[in-house]
Order: structure tokens, then C-alpha cells, then sequence
């Protein structure tokens, strides 16, 4: 294989990968403050469809993510409502947000375009790939990892600065406490329902970072389903990276991989047919699943916050 | 001032039937908004729907024929949500019904007796949902895999074989190459009643009847309660928790096997692009909303195929997107999630005037 071959599977890996890890960073903090959010696929879509309208209006691609970043927070300020205040199933309210995030997507893709018509075949301006000055000379790791947009970039700082801070720092460790034991956060005077808030919103707000970087990024359109279940990918990376910021990023290089190979194969004329190369993503999902769940069993180590998912009343007793 | 929640012991009989007509007032008055803001007259929008859903012989016949398959799905899932295992796999669970009962009908029909076809047809589909549903429960039963993500993936899975299928192997040679198999053979056709309404809604009455009659008379029903409602407590007094998922699943797919044969053999005579619709997800709201009562579903379900119709009719009649149907249903289970606070508890407004005692906030 020559370098130019590995370097353009590298490129597609971490272009494809790019949405899924700031989806999976972004449910990960929300699952260490206690909250499971199974909204993802429809605030991605969500984050997708509006950000890409925006972009094509205002004629400006951070426009189009400063709008991903609104409609993220309205979103995620709805599930913290209903989960934290409300106390609501968790899981419904999760489910209920992909219902109504695909439905309201699709009627917006239909609707948004010039004249209330489609938005499909529509360009907007988009984060275009640019050369990153001098370290894009370093061979092979240069031309992958810094002739990408300025999303993918922003990802090289985020991931070390959100593992410093889940870490290392007192927030973070407040953070991590809330999703292990609510009662005795409360009791250390940490207000777990603000926490839960504030974690709620923020992971919100990178998954729907998640669906403009699909459509003003990696795709550069808008398309019917444009997500196709990678909101539910990332779900299963949060457990693939036991809630881990830089375990993630080798989860998101793993699919990102899978797209790039599914590309390369049907590149290269593959008799197989398109349908099952693109089963891949989804079969590999559940492998992964299966063999992290065993090992996780195996090594008798409990990698997900403790209070995952259960509501925290402080008049209650557990 | 500050909100106080007391629990109630038992749920309010008053609100289990006021939250729901309230959260679907409230849905329709929200999605009147989204409406508007894209410059659609919700009140023609809403009328149109009305009068396409229910509003003649004909349409009520075609709500009636969404709510077949919403029926037997969400009867499906709401047998696994009684023990809190989340499948959402149900439809790829009916898109696998869909191909077994087409294979019959296509490929094994001329080696079965004609009364046979039918029959077959329904056994094959019945079985396919169970095995493809079993597959993420044995999982969960013998490994512990997140049953959410494993049903999922499988339905992205079988929608693109079944996508395989019919444009490519099973495709309709004659079909000027419009996606879908060859029509099945009449004997392989579901009789109907009037209009399109078939004998799946037979299914339907009688997969509720069963259900309930498993729920409250036998002791495998007795078990899936208890391991919902307190499954420590079930693990302590012996319950196997695992065989119970097994079967649950096996009913809970096989359901939404029928619902595809159903669809495939009552109303297209062939497998399609349609087939995979979204049932499957409109069918978790559906059990939602009836609070996983077997009879509530057939309601429900009822309900939520007038939906569906009613947005194909703003479609055609007014050139809006049908994904209205699909905004209004989760708005319909976000009001009703919310409002279920007021089944479980009791809400006061507190007007106090020294501050509380930690000083912080006490609700979370």
C-alpha cells in the first residue's frame, strides 16, 4: 500500500468519525451527571437540519453552528425539565426527543428550501478542509490529521481539555460524584439537580454540534435521515469508552474507519452488495457491544456512573 | 416561594384519564405553533387532518388500516416494557415478519395446498419477528448487552435487507423496475372486510385479548409484573429473570412478525419500500399512552393511524410535509411524560418566608 492510499482512508476516518466523537463527548458528560439522554439521533438530526438552513440564509457556516448551539441547548434544556424536575422516565423522554427531532428535521428538510421547498440539493457555505501550517508536514500523520476543517481541529483541543476537567479538576470531580451518588453530593452541599442541568444542556449542545458538522462538514447538504442511527452509534461508544473523553476518540476512529473502508470497497467496484457493506456500521456496533459488556463482566468492573438514569428526589429515600 | 412534590400512594384515578386529553390538547395547540411559524394555517391544517382521518366511511376505513399494524406492534412492545425491557426493535422485527411471509407467498406456494398458504404465511412471519427479537434478548439474558442499542441496530439491519431484497434478488422482473417483489399469488392475500380493512385487525383483537389474558390470569404474567415493578424483589423470590426476557421477547417479536405479514399479505400483495414506515416507533408511544393496557392500545393505536392519515392528506391537499404526524406524536409523548408528574404526585405551590433550611433549592 502506498502512503497516498493510507492517508486518504485516514482522511475519511476521522471526517466520518468527527460527528460521532462530539456526539459521544457530549453524551458522556451528560451520563456522568446522572442523566441517560437517548435523544441523540434527534438533537443531532435536529442540530443537522437547522444549522444547514441557517447556513444557507445567512449565507455564513458559523452562523449555521451558532444556531446547532441554540437549538442544542433549547433541547437539552427540555430533557433536563422533564427528567430532572418532572422526574420523567429517562428513557421515554429520550425516545420521545428522537421521535419529534427526526419528525420536526424531516418536515423542516421539506419545508426550509427557497419557495417552502425541499432543502435537498441546496449548498450552503461550509467548513472547508484547509492545510494546518507546519504540522501538516510531518508525513503520513500531516496530510490526515491537519488538512481537515476547522470542526476537527477544534476536537484536538477539546478532547484534552474536557479530560482535564473531568479529571483533574473540582468541577469535574463534583461532576463525576453527582451520576455516582447523588444523596451524598447533596450532602457535601453540591446541587445535584443544577449539575444535572448544566450537563444536560451542555452535552446537548456537542451532539447537535454532531449534526452540523454532518451537514456543513463532512456531507456539505442536507439529506432525508441525514444522522442514519450514528446518534445511536454514539450511545454505544459512550459504553465502548466507559465514559472516557480520550477512550472515545478511539471509538470514533473505529467507525470513522468502517465508513472509510465501506467507501474504499465500494470504490473498488466490490461485488458485494451496497446494502450489506452498509449493515457494517450496525453489525459492528452490536459486536463491540457484545464484547465490551463480556469483558466489563469479566474484570467485574463497573464502568458506568452508579445513579445512571435513576432520578434523584432529596424528600425520598433510595 | 418554592414547588413542593408529595407522592402519591396510589396514582389519581382522575388524572391517569385527564393527563392524557390534556397532553393531547396541549400537543395540538404546540403543534399549531410549529405550524404557524412555517407558514402553514394550523386550522385548515388541522381540519384537513380531521376530515381525512375520520371524517367519512372511507377514511375511517384507511385510519383502520394504519392502526392494524400500530395495534399488533404496540402490542408487542408493551408486553417487553411491562418488565422494563426496551424493545425498540419492533420494526425490524416486522420488516423480518415481512420477508418470511413473502417468501412463503412467493416461493413456497406452489408446493402448499391453497387453505396451507395463509396459514404458513402467518407461522413463517410469526417466527422470523420472534427469532430476530431473540437475538439482542439472548444477549441481555445471558450477557447483559444494552437491549436498547442491540433492538436498534437490528432494525437498521433488517430494513437494509429487506432494501436488498426487493432491489435486488426478489425484484419484480416485470416491474419496470419499480422497487418491490413480484404480486403474491391470491391465495397468499388476507381477505378484507370493506374497503382495505383486513383480517390482521382479527389478530390485533385477538393479540389483546391474549396479552391481557397473560398479564392478569397465569403466573409467567404474574412474573413479568413483578420483575417490572420491583425486580429485586423478583430475583429473591426466584424469579429467573433471564427465561423471562427469553419469552417475552419471543412474544413481543413474534407480534410485530404478524403486524409485517399483515401489512404485506392484507394491503400491498407484495414486499415494498413502505413496508418499514415507522410503525415500530410510533408503536412505543402508542404503549406510552395507554399505559401499557392491551385494550387502551387497540384505542390508542386507533388514534395515532388517524394521525398518520391525516398527515398523507395535509400532504396531498395541502403540499405540507406528512412529518407533521411524526412532530405531533412526540410532542403528544413529551406533554404526556410531563404531565404524568401530576398521576404520581401531589404538586403545592409553597409560599415560604424563611428561606429553607440547607438554603439550597429542594427539589432535584
Amino acid at each position: 500500500m502506498d502512503n497516498a492510499f493510507i492517508i486518504s482512508i485516514l482522511i475519511i476516518t476521522i471526517r466520518a468519525g468527527t460527528s460521532l466523537l462530539y456526539a459521544t463527548l457530549g453524551e458522556i458528560f451528560t451520563e456522568r451527571a446522572g442523566i441517560l439522554n437517548l435523544g441523540v439521533e434527534g438533537i443531532m438530526i435536529m442540530g443537522a437540519a437547522t444549522s444547514f438552513a441557517a447556513a444557507y440564509y445567512t449565507d455564513d457556516a458559523w452562523l449555521g453552528l451558532a444556531t446547532a448551539v441554540v437549538i442544542g441547548s433549547i433541547l437539552g434544556l427540555v430533557h433536563a425539565f422533564l427528567t430532572v424536575t418532572l422526574r420523567a422516565d429517562q428513557v421515554v423522554s429520550g425516545l420521545a426527543m428522537t421521535i419529534f427531532g427526526t419528525g420536526l428535521a424531516s418536515f423542516m428538510g421539506q419545508r426550509l428550501g427557497p419557495g417552502r421547498t425541499t432543502m435537498i440539493g441546496l449548498q450552503s457555505p461550509s467548513f472547508e478542509r484547509f492545510p494546518f501550517p507546519v504540522l501538516n508536514k510531518i508525513p503520513i500523520f500531516g496530510p490526515a490529521f491537519f488538512e481537515q476543517d476547522i470542526l476537527v481541529y477544534f476536537l484536538y483541543l477539546l478532547v484534552p481539555l474536557l479530560w482535564f476537567f473531568l479529571y483533574k479538576t473540582r468541577p469535574g470531580l463534583k461532576l463525576r460524584a453527582v451520576g455516582e451518588n447523588p444523596r451524598a453530593s447533596d450532602s457535601m452541599g453540591i446541587n445535584v439537580a443544577r449539575s444535572r442541568y448544566l450537563y444536560t444542556i451542555f452535552g446537548a449542545i456537542l451532539i447537535s454540534i454532531a449534526g452540523a458538522h454532518l451537514s456543513l462538514g463532512y456531507l456539505q447538504g442536507w439529506a432525508e435521515n441525514i444522522t442514519g442511527g450514528r446518534g445511536w452509534i454514539a450511545i454505544a461508544l459512550v459504553i465502548f469508552a466507559t465514559w472516557n473523553p480520550v477512550r472515545a476518540v478511539l471509538g470514533a476512529l473505529l467507525f470513522g474507519g468502517i465508513n472509510a473502508l465501506q467507501f474504499r470497497m465500494q470504490a473498488a467496484g466490490t461485488t458485494i452488495p451496497a446494502s450489506f457493506l452498509n449493515m457494517m456500521p450496525y453489525i459492528f456496533t452490536i459486536v463491540v457491544l457484545v464484547i465490551i459488556t463480556w469483558w466489563e463482566a469479566f474484570l467485574k468492573r463497573i464502568g458506568a456512573p452508579a445513579a445512571l438514569g435513576l432520578p434523584y428526589v432529596r424528600e425520598e429515600k433510595d | 416561594m418554592r414547588i413542593s412534590f408529595e407522592k402519591r400512594l396510589e396514582q389519581s384515578r382522575l388524572s391517569a384519564i385527564l393527563v392524557p386529553v390534556f397532553s393531547f390538547v396541549m400537543a395540538l395547540i404546540f403543534g399549531a405553533m410549529i405550524l404557524l411559524a412555517f407558514g402553514v394555517n394550523p386550522l385548515q391544517a388541522y381540519t384537513v387532518m380531521v376530515r381525512g382521518s375520520i371524517g367519512s366511511s372511507y377514511a375511517l376505513s384507511e385510519t383502520l388500516v394504519k392502526a392494524i399494524p400500530l395495534m399488533l406492534t404496540g402490542l408487542g412492545v408493551s408486553i417487553s416494557f411491562r418488565m422494563l425491557f426496551w424493545n425498540i426493535g419492533a420494526e425490524g422485527q416486522l420488516a423480518m415478519g415481512g420477508i418470511a411471509a413473502a417468501f412463503v407467498a412467493l416461493f413456497l406456494e406452489k408446493y402448499l395446498p391453497p387453505f396451507l398458504v395463509l396459514p404458513a404465511m402467518m407461522i413463517a412471519a410469526i417466527l422470523a419477528g420472534a427469532l430476530w427479537g431473540l437475538i439482542p434478548a439472548t444477549l441481555k439474558a445471558v450477557i447483559g448487552v444494552n437491549e436498547i442499542l442491540t433492538t436498534l441496530m437490528m432494525n437498521y439491519i433488517a430494513i437494509l435487507f429487506v432494501e436488498y431484497l426487493y432491489f435486488g434478488p426478489w425484484r419484480d422482473p416485470d416491474g419496470f423496475g419499480f422497487p418491490g417483489t413480484a404480486q403474491f399469488p391470491e391465495t397468499a392475500w388476507l381477505p378484507r372486510f370493506t374497503g382495505r380493512i383486513h383480517f390482521g385487525i382479527i389478530f390485533a383483537i385477538i393479540a389483546a385479548a391474549l396479552i391481557w389474558f397473560i398479564l392478569n390470569h397465569t403466573k409467567r404474567g404474574y412474573e413479568i409484573r413483578l420483575i417490572g415493578q420491583n425486580p429485586r424483589a423478583a430475583r429473591y423470590t426466584g424469579v429467573n429473570i433471564g427465561r423471562n426476557i427469553l419469552v417475552v421477547m419471543l412474544l413481543s417479536g413474534g407480534l410485530a412478525g404478524l403486524a409485517g405479514m399483515a401489512e404485506v399479505s392484507g394491503i400491498a400483495h407484495r414486499l415494498y419500500s413502505g413496508l418499514t414506515s415507522g410503525y415500530g416507533y410510533t408503536a412505543i408511544i402508542i404503549a406510552w399512552l395507554a399505559s401499557l393496557n392491551p385494550w387502551g392500545i387497540l384505542v390508542v393505536a386507533f388514534m395515532m393511524g388517524g394521525l398518520i392519515v391525516g398527515g398523507d392528506q395535509i400532504q396531498i391537499a395541502m403540499q405540507t410535509p406528512a412529518a407533521v404526524a411524526q412532530v405531533l406524536q412526540g410532542a403528544i409523548l413529551f406533554f404526556m411524560l410531563g404531565g404524568s408528574i401530576f398521576a404520581n404526585y401531589r404538586v403545592r405551590i409553597i409560599k415560604n418566608l424563611e428561606k429553607s433550611k440547607s438554603g439550597a433549592d429542594g427539589y432535584g
